[in-house]
This record gives structure tokens, C-alpha cells and sequence, in this order.
């Protein structure tokens, strides 16, 4: 299992070094490999029949609680099979379609990629795997959206879906971390022991809360729906496969996931019934304007995955069948209307709707194919379609409230993506063949095939239900619902009831609808002109906010005078300290303890007190640094006073050192500019006396605590002793602490170095980097 | 032992060749193993400079840590002379690059492995030096004014730490971690003390550029050549970050007012690094904001305080380290490729260099945390922590932070790689990659592959760094074994 999964990667490394070979003759051939995989996992369906499931564990991060554990269970065995099986058909499609591509090796590989992720996606019991199998299909995303890399529109659109996707996956790994947090565990196994503690936890609604949002972005729901239309930007085997029949569905898939452990709440099932049904009804809606073929199966895509979202929302046995059939009827009739447009596209180089018309001419397999599909898509009997939508309209009509509003919603819905699927898979068929389109002719059978196979597909599974009903679906259902054991028996024809009339309902008015409603320009830009209201301008304009509010903020703090970093960072401090000072300390100073004022300190302070204000307002440079020598020496003079004769020396030494060089430097500099004006003189000038007057504060306080003096005896005691000296100052430099004065040393080193290098080395224009 | 590793870089200072430089750090990795390999199996690891005893004399100590910090800074500085090797000119050679780059990361060690605060500020100094140094070298216009903001706000730091120091002394009269974890908690002056802390945290807090202290890292960043800023992005701000953590785990137990500060400190600390990179066009200064975003993430662990959040910080800074130092050297190739840092600018390498995007990828997306990278492990346990301790705030700007990188690294990828490029008008003054010798190619190449590697062995082997960053967090939240150690009580 762990390699089925893996598989997917390996192949992509590989494709690094076996790039030329697939962009030459191997590109069919690679198909094969998720053909492979599709065959590995239906040799899984005898056990999966018998309802049993099958796990896999190997340890990865066990500290971590994070292992790669895979659960096979019906709902998963269903979205393998319809990774791989429609993997297999996409690959195959895609070697003719974009054949001769520079890149086909990449694209091969960023697909791989993305199969293998969505297949560890579906098999990962850990939630933690689960969702690093989740990044990386956005991720995959990403690479195939902006495939096109040179053109504009692609990278944006692939920003766009990744920003989307990206901010959803945060959410959703906050989401696991409470979960597995609350629940105890990573596995998703162990958790549905403890669903009904985690529903009481005062965290549940965080959990679900942030799920939704993951959810919700990956499989578009509104109002975070945008990013699918424009991700249409693909190339067409990447919209078919990752953005109508799989990864959008992950949202789908883990919502179902997690419905027997958090559903079944008012929370859980009431946002999903809401935002579903909003979402259908809305991208229904907007199905039916547009003129661009992918850009009407973009939207009958979200309208499908809200349909889901809807039924899921809706959380009873029957809505959860119907949306188990569901899932594989959209894939089925979806990715086969998208391979026909691929297919047009390719060979007529359009996707405007109102100008393509009797293809069936020139494409006569094609067009079978998109008839299928659109039949199916209709639910008209006999197709698989029909069944599903007849469990839709059975979910709604069972369920326990307002009924009339939900299977009225579902209606409209179902109504407009009728529409939508004749637009794309009959219009372009039927009529007149254009002048322009005589010349066009039938692709590879590679390239004709895949929708075809679905397309009958959808056929088969509706004049035949058993052949899935009973090994599968009931598979998936159960792996729904809490402990289910329910037994499924699909069914084309349930005799004359109400379920019958709305359908009925839905096919005449969705005939009626393709009657009269053509598609123009015209219509599309009416609809465009709410456009400023969508979500997708409320993001942009929110994006622009925010974008405007971080040029502020980072204009603000870092607007390039040093002396403004200066003034915000002692700015800072000084508050806290002020804060803490006054807050926590008791201000009281013993004046009895401290030893008496002589007179020679206080000529002392004098002196430097005048020292520092004539350095301050003086205005030669000179006079500054001669007037702050002298606070030197009289700060070597309070040494004095103390007894620190050698402490006043170095101070000594230092100062006129410092004062000289000051002098050299100096010399060389222009003359001295006045660039402060005067408030931000008293401005500093305040900030320099309240950041003094904390400091001295704080000097004082600590000198009122009693005083430890281990260390400083240790030193006195041992000098001559131990360490053969007898000042111990200058034991304590060269021995005690002979390190400190060894790196100082260092650091005088390195300074003479940089001054040296600074001097010396002018790069010239040309070597410079 | 750890002074072998001292000795080792002395020795270099005579030896200005780059084989020299790039065989000693080989030498200092393998040291560093063996060091990371006896504190593993043995515990703390530990000499006393001089042979004074402790509080005393100044001992050199490596716990867990320590021992990886020097690790991780041995990788980084190998990486950093080979590419070096490829990329700095030999005019700069000439002027004592080399041994100046080897005294900053003896600085480094130095500051991983003291137990003496005192000596903690005097390597401190070396590594402020050095790097003023490296800043400047070159001399031009845009260094030393960058090198200006940087050593201003630096030296400002240093004598807040410095003031920080004396008033430590006055209280306790002693200038050992060890001695002054057991002194600083029988003070009764509680307040007292928690101003000191706090005076300690702007200190270091300016070293390692949190909210509102990082001014001087986007303003001197971008300046340097390529392999000055890898060594900078990737180890200077974490000294900071390193210092925080000693402190405030052997020294003083934060009080809820500070750690309130922290945690407050960190939100915004990720909130300008992310809005400040998502507001540039230079390559190297949207890196640098990012320091400045990720550096929040740690500081947001410190907060929390917890073994969790300890955990995580722990991790993400091992990641940090090593994927950063690998960026800046990426955007150093990129210039190489390119002659320009300007994203709006940049463009083609997808198209001309697929292998070389691929192996640049790595430490963009593993930054990104795109599980699973190495940057994605540690959110989980940030994230976790936050939810713990009910700072929904926190974890909101956690998201935040990351999906602004996100944001910004996918922008990144589209301008820089995806875009067709510009014909670019040569440059005299760049030497582009093409035209280098091969032997330089490789130097480029290779640090870059081996941080690749490392990144990539820190996301899929994150068992091993787990365990690693949760035996930190553990020794960082229960000290006696330290103190004991070095006391030898």
C-alpha cells in the first residue's frame, strides 16, 4: 500500500532523468502506470464487498503521534479507483494533447505527483499525514495551474488557487492539531471510538469551525468558490482531473470523512446544508451565462460540489447514499464533458460556446460522447444520472424539515445544470457545421477514447445498478455513517411518485430552458455587471486593503533614519521599564546607608554635569569631544575617590586615547551640519533624561539590596594564593577570567582588521557584488 | 575539548587561503559530531577555562542545546566557505575575509557554549565585530550605511545587556548561569528582578530583531555579498534568539507580565516580517523580513512557555537556521545567474536552469512548510501550544504569518522562475555564472545541494529532530541537572 502510494513520487523523480524519452516515444506509455494502480485496487473488492477494510501502518514520526497508517474502506476504495481510473484515461489523453510540449516530461511529473497525493489523501488513517497529503495536492495544483508559466494569466491564476487552498489548509492542520489534541490521537480509527466525547468538548466548534474553512476552500464552496474558474487556466487534463473529478473532491471526501465522528450536531449539519445549497444555487445560476465551455463546467462543477457539501449537510441515510452515487456520477459525466472540450478546443482553438455548432460531422465519436454525458448529467433515464438525481430528490423529500425549500432548491439547481450540460455536451454537436470548422478533423483514438469509455460508463451503471450497488456504494455509505450497516439496492425505475414528478419537472424545464435560452455576449456581460459584488472582488479589494495597510506599517517603522530606530526601540523600553519600576519595586531609597557626600564628589559631579550640557548645545564638534574627555577624567576621578586607583588609570588611558582619535577623525570630516530642529532636540533630550533618571533609579534600588560578596571574596582570598598574584584585579583579567580579556584582545584584533580593510580596499565600479 | 574548537579557528587566523577555510571547517563539523555525540550519549559536557572552578572561573559548558547550536553553526559555516570559495572576489579575499568569517563563527561557538554571562557579552562583542567587519568590507556606499543602523543598534543592545549584566552583579555578586539560576531565585526583591529580565530581553531582543527592535536587519541584510548575508540570516539573529532562551530558562522564570510581552512581542514581530516581505522587490530584502517573521515563531514558543511550544521553537530554529543560510545563498546565485535582486526584474531560471530550480525549490517550499518540509513540523507543535494555553490570538497570527510566506515564496517562484525574462543589459561589474570556471560553478552548487540535503533529512527524518528539540525543551525547563553539573554540587 505504502508503495502504491509512494509510487506516484517515484515516478515523478524519475521523470528528471527519463525526460527525454517521455517527450519522445514513451508518453503513451505512461498511462500505464495508474492503469496499474487502478487494477491494484480493484483487486480489492471482493474483501471490500464483504464489508470488511484493511489498514496499513508504518511508523514515521511516532513521537509525533504522526504515522503513515492507510485505512481502506469503501469511501476510500471509491475515490482510488476514480483517481486511478480516470488517471489512467487523463495520462493517456494528455501524451496527444500536448504532444511535442518542451515541458510534457514536467507535466507528467507534476501529475504523478498529484496522484500519489491524492491517493495517500484518501488511504491515510493519521490526520497529520492526511493533511500532508493534502498541501501537496495543492501544491501539485499549483505546478499544473501555472503550466503555462509564461503567460501572465496562468501565474496569477495559480496564485490565486494556491492562496486559496493554502490559507484552507492552515485552517484545516489547526483543525487536526485540536482534534488529535481533544481526541487523544492522530488516528482517525481511534477518534471514532471517542466522537461523542470530542462533540461535547468545549473545542468542538473550533475543530469543525476550521475544518469547514479547509474544506470548504479546497472543494469551492461559496464564498471562497473563485479560485476554480480561474484555475481553469490549466491545461484542459489538469481542469479535468484535478479541478472536476478529484482533488476539489477531497473537500467532499474528508467532510464525509469526518461525518460519522463530529456530524450529526445542529452546527455541523445546518453550515453545510446552508453553504451548500447556497453554492449550487449560486454557481448554478451562473452556469448558465457564460460562453466559455470550460468556464461553464468550472461553475456546474462548484454547483455539483455544493450539491454534496448540501447532501452531506443533510446527513441522513438516504441523502448519504445519494451522495455516495453522486460523486461517481458527476466524476463519470464531468471529466468526459471536459475531454470533449479539451478535444474541441484542441482542434478548433475555441471554447466560445455560441460559435461552435454541428461538430457531429467532423467528430462524430466525440459527439457521442458529449451526448452521453449531457444525458447523464440531465438524469434523463436510462442514464446513471437519473438514479442519482432521483436519490437527491428522495434525500430532500425525506428529510424532516422545510422540505419544500430544500427539494426546491434542489430543482433550480439541477434545472440550470441541466442547461448547463446540454450547452456542453449537445450544443457544440448539433446544427449547422460552421464554414471554418469543415477543415477540422478526429484526434488520436487516445484522445477520443477516454470520454467515450465514461461516457458509456454512465450508461452502463444506470441500465445496470447492480453492478456497483451491492460491491461498492453500499461500501461507501456505511463508511458514512456511524456504525452503518445499511443495504443499498440501486434502482433505475421506483414507480410513479413524487420523486418521479420533480424529476420530470426538472427535464421539462431544463428543455425548455435550451429552447429559448441562447447564449450571447450580451447575457454574459449583464451577469458580469454584479461581478464587483462577488466574493472574488470583495477578496481582491480585502488583498488591496491589506497590501495598502502593510506599505503603512512597514513605511511607518522602517522609513530608513537610524535615529527614528533609535528613538522607537529606547521609546519601548523606557515604558516597560517605567512600567515595572513603579509597578513592582517599592521606590524607597535608604539615604541612612548610603555613605555620606564629600566635597570632592560633589565638585566631581559638577564638573561632568557641565561637561555634558556644554556637549550637548555646543556646536563645534571639537568642543563636544573635548568636553566629553573631561566627564571622562572626572569619572576616572570618583574612581579615584573609591579606591580603584587602577580603574581610573584604564579610564584614564581610554579617554585621551578616545579624545585623540575623536581629534584625527574629526579633522577630516566636513563641517559640522545642524540637522535637528529644535523640538526634536527637546524631544530627545526629554527621552534622554527619563531613560537616565530609570536607570539611576534602578542603580540606587539594587544598591539598597544587601550586598553578596562570594564570588568577589573568593577572588581577594585566592589571588596571592592560589594564583601567584598580588593585585588581584589583574588576577582576576588574566586569570580568573583570563578568557574574557583573551577574546576582548580578539575583538581589538578583528576592529584593527575591518579599519585596516575599510581603508584600504576601495572596490573598483567593475568588481563589485 | 570545546577549546580545541577555539584553538582550531585561532590557528586559521594566520592562514587566509580558502582550502584552509574550507578544511577547517570541515574539521569543526566532525568536532562538532563528536561534541553533539558525547553531550547525547554522556549529558552535559562541560571544562572550566583556566581550571577555576565554578562560579568562579568561566566555564564552557555544552548541554544538548549548545552542542547542536554548534553543530548546526559547523554545517552552516562549511556550506557558507565553500560558497565563498565560488563567489567572493579575491579582492575581498585579500582583506582578511576569511579569518574575519572565521572569528564570527568562533564568536558563535563562543556564545553557544559559555556558562558565564559575562563571557556570554564578550563573545557577543567578537560577533558584533566581526560582523561590522564583514559588512563593511568592500567599502561601499550602501554597506556602510547599512553597516552604520546595524552596529548602532547593535552597540545599543550591547550596553543595554551590559547594564543589564552589572545590575545582575549587584544583586547576586556573581556572573555564572548556574550560580545565578540558584541566586536569582532566592532574591526576595522579586520586582527588582523582573526588571532586570526585562532589560535582558530588549537587550537580546534587539539582537535577535523582534517588534520594535528589528530595524537594523532589513536595513543591513541585503547589503553584503551573498555569503556574508547567508552567515547573517542564518546565525546572527538566532544568537539572539539562543541568548533568550538560556536566559529565560536557566536564569530567570519569566512572570505572566513578560511572558504576556513575549507572546504580545512575537504576534507583531510575525506580523511586520510577513507585511514588510509581502511589500518589497528585492529578493534579498523579502528574505531578510522573513528573518524577521520567523524569528516571531520562536519568540511566540518562548512565550507560551511551555515543553510544547519549547519543542517547537526548537525545531523551527534548527530548521530556520539551515534553510535561511541556504536562501540567501540561493538569491546569491540567482544574482550570479541573473546580475539583479529585483524580482520585477528576474525572471526565465525555470525555463533556462530546470535543475538548478529544482534544487533552489527545496529551501524556498521547505521555508513555506509545505508539509512534509522541514518549516511544517514545528507549526504543529506552536499551533498545538497556543491551543493549550487558549492564546487563540497567538495561533491566529501563526496562520497568518505562514500564509503570508506562503504568499510571498509562491510570488517569489512566479516572478523569479515562471516569468520570461527580461533581456537583461549585461553589467560589466557582474561576473555571471555562466562565464565562471567550472570548479566555482560547483562551489556555488554544492553548499546549496547540502543544505538542500540537510533541510530535506530535517522534514522527512523529523523523528530524529523531534526527539533532539524535545530533549532541549526538556533540559531547558528543568535545569537542576545543569546546575548541578557545573556547581558539582
Amino acid at each position: 500500500m505504502l508503495i502504491a502510494v509512494l509510487s506516484g513520487f517515484i515516478l515523478a523523480l524519475s521523470l528528471v532523468i527519463t525526460g527525454k524519452w517521455i517527450k519522445g516515444k514513451g508518453a503513451p506509455l505512461v498511462g500505464l502506470f495508474p492503469l496499474a494502480l487502478f487494477g491494484y485496487f480493484v483487486s480489492f473488492f471482493p474483501a471490500i464487498m464483504k464489508g470488511e477494510s484493511l489498514t496499513f501502518t508504518y511508523e514515521w514520526i511516532p513521537s509525533l503521534g504522526v504515522n503513515l497508517s492507510f485505512h481502506l474502506d469503501g469511501l476510500s476504495l471509491l475515490f482510488c479507483l476514480l483517481i486511478t481510473g480516470i488517471g489512467a484515461l487523463v495520462f493517456f489523453y494528455t501524451a496527444p494533447y500536448l504532444k511535442e510540449h518542451i515541458y510534457l516530461d514536467r507535466f507528467f511529473g507534476y501529475l504523478s505527483m498529484f496522484m500519489g497525493s491524492m491517493l495517500g489523501l484518501v488511504l491515510s488513517d493519521n490526520i497529520i499525514t492526511l493533511f500532508v497529503f493534502w498541501e501537496l495536492t495543492s501544491i501539485s495544483s499549483f505546478f499544473l495551474i501555472g503550466f503555462n508559466n509564461e503567460s501572465e494569466e496562468s501565474r496569477r491564476s495559480a496564485m490565486m488557487a494556491l492562496s486559496m487552498t493554502g490559507i484552507g489548509g492552515l485552517f484545516l492542520l489547526a483543525s487536526m492539531i485540536v482534534l488529535g489534541t481533544v481526541g487523544g490521537s492522530y488516528e482517525i480509527s481511534t477518534l471514532l471510538g471517542s466522537a461523542d466525547m470530542i462533540k461535547e468538548h468545549e473545542n468542538y466548534l473550533w475543530i469543525i469551525g476550521l475544518l469547514f474553512i479547509g474544506a470548504f476552500t479546497k472543494s469551492a464552496q461559496f464564498p471562497f468558490h473563485f479560485w476554480l474558474p480561474d484555475a481553469m487556466k490549466a491545461p484542459t487534463p489538469v481542469s479535468t482531473y484535478l479541478h472536476s473529478a478529484t482533488m476539489v473532491k477531497a473537500g467532499i471526501y474528508l467532510l464525509a470523512r469526518f461525518t460519522p465522528m463530529l456530524g450529526e450536531t445542529v452546527y455541523w449539519n445546518g453550515t453545510l446544508i446552508i453553504i451548500g445549497s447556497i453554492t449550487m444555487v449560486y454557481a448554478a445560476i451562473h452556469a448558465v451565462f457564460r460562453l466559455d465551455l470550460k468556464g461553464i463546467l468550472a461553475y456546474s462543477t462548484i454547483s455539483a460540489l455544493g450539491i454534496l457539501v448540501f447532501l452531506i449537510g443533510l446527513g441522513t441515510d438516504q441523502a448519504l447514499l445519494a451522495a455516495a452515487v453522486f460523486i461517481l456520477v458527476h466524476a463519470l459525466y464531468k471529466a468526459t464533458l471536459f475531454l470533449i472540450t479539451g478535444i474541441i478546443d484542441h482542434e478548433t482553438g475555441t471554447r466560445d460556446v455560441s460559435k461552435l455548432s454541428g461538430l457531429n460531422k467532423v467528430m462524430l465519436p466525440v459527439g457521442i460522447a458529449g451526448i452521453l454525458a449531457a444525458i447523464s448529467n440531465a438524469g434523463i433515464p436510462p442514464s446513471f444520472g437519473f438514479v442519482g438525481k432521483d436519490l437527491i430528490y428522495e434525500a430532500t423529500l425525506g428529510f424532516e424539515t422545510l422540505i419544500w425549500v430544500l427539494s426546491g432548491v434542489a430543482l433550480l439547481t439541477n434545472i440550470c445544470l441541466m442547461y448547463a450540460g446540454f450547452q456542453a455536451g449537445i450544443k457544440p454537436f448539433t446544427g449547422q457545421l460552421p464554414k471554418a470548422y469543415e477543415k477540422v478533423h478526429l484526434p488520436s483514438p487516445l484522445m477520443w477514447v477516454p470520454p467515450l469509455l465514461l461516457g458509456s460508463l454512465g450508461m452502463v451503471f444506470g441500465l445496470m445498478p447492480f453492478l456497483i450497488d451491492k460491491s461498492l456504494i453500499q461500501a461507501v455509505v456505511n463508511a458514512m455513517i456511524r456504525g452503518g450497516a445499511l443495504d443499498v439496492e440501486l434502482k433505475l425505475w421506483h414507480g410513479f411518485n413524487l420523486v418521479l414528478l420533480l424529476s420530470g419537472i426538472t427535464l421539462a424545464a431544463g428543455f425548455l430552458l435550451y429552447y429559448f435560452l441562447k447564449p450571447s455576449a450580451l447575457l454574459e456581460a449583464k451577469t458580469n455587471r454584479w461581478e464587483k459584488l462577488s466574493p472574488k472582488s470583495l477578496t481582491k479589494g480585502l488583498g488591496g486593503i491589506f497590501s495598502g495597510i502593510s506599505k503603512l506599517w512597514t513605511g511607518f517603522f522602517q522609513n530608513g533614519y537610524l535615529r527614528y530606530y533609535l528613538i522607537f526601540a529606547l521609546t519601548f523600553l523606557t515604558f516597560i521599564l517605567a512600567y515595572k519600576l513603579f509597578k513592582e519595586t517599592e521606590l524607597y531609597i535608604n539615604f541612612n546607608d548610603l555613605t555620606g557626600i564629600t566635597f570632592y564628589e560633589v565638585a566631581a559631579m559638577v564638573i561632568i554635569a557641565f561637561a555634558v550640557l556644554f556637549t550637548v548645545l555646543t556646536k563645534s564638534r571639537l568642543a563636544a569631544v573635548a568636553s566629553l574627555g573631561v566627564v571622562g577624567y572626572s569619572i576616572c576621578l570618583v574612581f579615584l575617590f573609591y579606591s580603584a586607583p587602577d580603574l581610573a588609570m584604564t579610564q584614564f588611558s581610554i579617554d585621551t586615547l578616545t579624545v585623540i582619535l575623536f581629534v584625527l577623525v574629526i579633522y577630516n570630516l566636513p563641517k559640522y551640519l545642524k540637522l535637528s530642529n529644535q523640538i526634536s532636540r527637546v524631544r530627545d533630550g526629554i527621552m534622554s533624561v527619563i531613560f537616565g533618571a530609570l536607570i539611576s533609579i534602578l542603580t540606587l534600588e539594587v544598591l539598597n539590596e544587601p550586598v553578596l560578596k562570594e564570588t568577589s571574596q573568593f577572588y581577594a582570598e585566592n589571588a596571592y594564593t592560589l594564583a601567584k598574584g598580588k593585585n588581584v584585579v589583574n588576577v582576576i583579567l588574566v586569570d580568573f577570567r583570563g578568557t574574557d580579556t583573551f577574546v576582548e584582545i580578539t575583538v581589538l584584533a578583528i576592529a584593527a582588521l575591518g579599519v585596516y580593510s575599510l581603508l584600504k580596499l576601495q572596490l573598483k565600479s567593475t568588481e563589485k557584488e | 575539548m570545546a577549546i580545541a574548537i577555539l584553538l582550531l579557528f585561532f590557528w586559521k587566523k594566520k592562514n587566509a587561503q580558502k582550502l584552509i577555510s574550507v578544511l577547517g571547517n570541515l574539521i569543526s563539523v566532525g568536532i562538532a559530531i563528536w561534541l553533539f555525540y558525547i553531550v547525547w550519549e554522556n549529558g552535559i559536557y562541560f571544562t572550566q577555562a583556566g581550571d577555576w572552578d565554578a562560579p568562579y572561573g568561566i566555564p564552557i559548558v555544552a548541554d544538548t542545546l549548545s552542542a547542536v547550536m554548534v553543530l548546526l553553526t559547523g554545517i552552516c559555516g562549511l556550506a557558507v566557505s565553500v560558497f565563498s570559495v565560488g563567489s567572493v572576489r579575491n579582492a575581498r579575499v585579500n582583506f582578511g575575509y576569511f579569518p574575519i568569517l572565521h572569528f564570527l563563527l568562533m564568536g558563535l561557538n563562543g556564545a553557544f557554549l559559555t556558562g558565564d554571562i559575562f563571557n556570554l557579552y564578550v563573545w557577543f562583542e567578537v560577533i558584533i565585530i566581526s560582523s561590522f567587519v564583514l559588512l563593511t568590507i568592500g567599502g561601499e556606499k550602501s554597506q556602510i550605511e547599512g553597516s552604520i543602523k546595524y552596529v548602532t543598534m547593535n552597540l545599543l543592545a550591547s550596553s543595554i545587556f551590559l547594564t543589564a549584566i552589572a545590575i545582575l552583579y549587584g544583586l547576586t555578586g556573581s556572573l555564572n548561569m548556574a550560580d545565578l539560576s540558584l541566586k536569582v531565585a532566592a532574591l526576595e526583591n522579586r520586582g527588582l528582578v523582573n526588571v532586570t529580565a526585562f532589560l535582558f530581553f530588549v537587550g537580546f531582543g534587539i539582537k535577535s530583531a523582534v517588534f520594535p527592535l528589528y530595524f537594523w536587519l532589513p536595513a543591513s541584510y541585503h547589503t553584503p555579498p551573498p555569503a556574508i548575508s547567508a552567515i547573517f540570516g542564518g546565525l546572527l539573529t538566532k544568537v539572539g534568539v539562543y541568548a533568550l532562551f538560556r536566559i529565560f530558562s536557566l536564569i530567570f522564570i519569566p512572570d505572566e507580565f513578560l511572558l504576556n510581552l513575549i507572546c504580545t512581542v512575537a504576534a507583531l514581530t510575525i506580523f511586520s516580517g510577513a507585511v514588510g516581505a509581502l511589500t518589497q522587490i528585492n529578493l534579498r530584502k523579502i528574505f531578510s523580513y522573513l528573518i524577521i517573521c520567523h524569528i516571531g515563531f520562536m519568540i511566540a514558543g518562548l512565550g507560551m512557555f511551555t515543553e510544547l511550544a519549547i519543542t517547537g521553537a526548537i525545531f523551527y530554529m534548527i530548521h530556520d537556521i539551515i534553510v535561511k543560510t541556504n536562501l540567501f545563498m540561493s538569491a546569491g546565485l540567482i544574482f550570479k545567474i541573473k546580475g539583479t535582486y529585483n524580482i520585477k526584474k528576474l525572471g526565465g531560471l525555470y525555463a533556462a536552469y530546470p535543475k538548478l530550480t529544482l534544487l533552489m525549490a527545496i529551501p524556498l517550499f521547505s521555508l513555506v512548510g509545505i508539509p512534509p518540509l522541514s518549516g511544517f513540523w514545528a507549526k504543529i507543535y506552536l499551533i498545538d501550544a497556543g491551543f493549550q494555553l487558549k492564546n487563540y490570538a497567538l495561533v491566529g497570527f501563526i496562520i497568518l504569518g505562514s500564509f503570508l510566506t506562503l504568499f510571498v515564496i509562491a510570488k517569489v517562484w512566479s516572478e523569479v522562475f515562471w516569468k520570461e525574462s527580461e533581456e537583461l543589459t549585461a553589467k560589466e561589474w557582474v561576473r555571471y555564472f555562466k562565464d565562471l570556471k567550472p570548479l566555482k560553478q560547483k562551489a556555488i552548487i554544492i553548499p546549496i545541494l547540502f543544505l538542500g540535503l540537510v533541510s530535506l533529512y530535517i522534514g522527512f527524518g523529523a523523528e530524529h529532530i523531534i526527539t533532539v528539540s524535545s530533549r532541549i525543551a526538556h533540559e531547558l525547563l528543568h535545569t537542576e541537572p545543569y546546575i548541578k553539573t557545573i556547581l558539582q554540587k
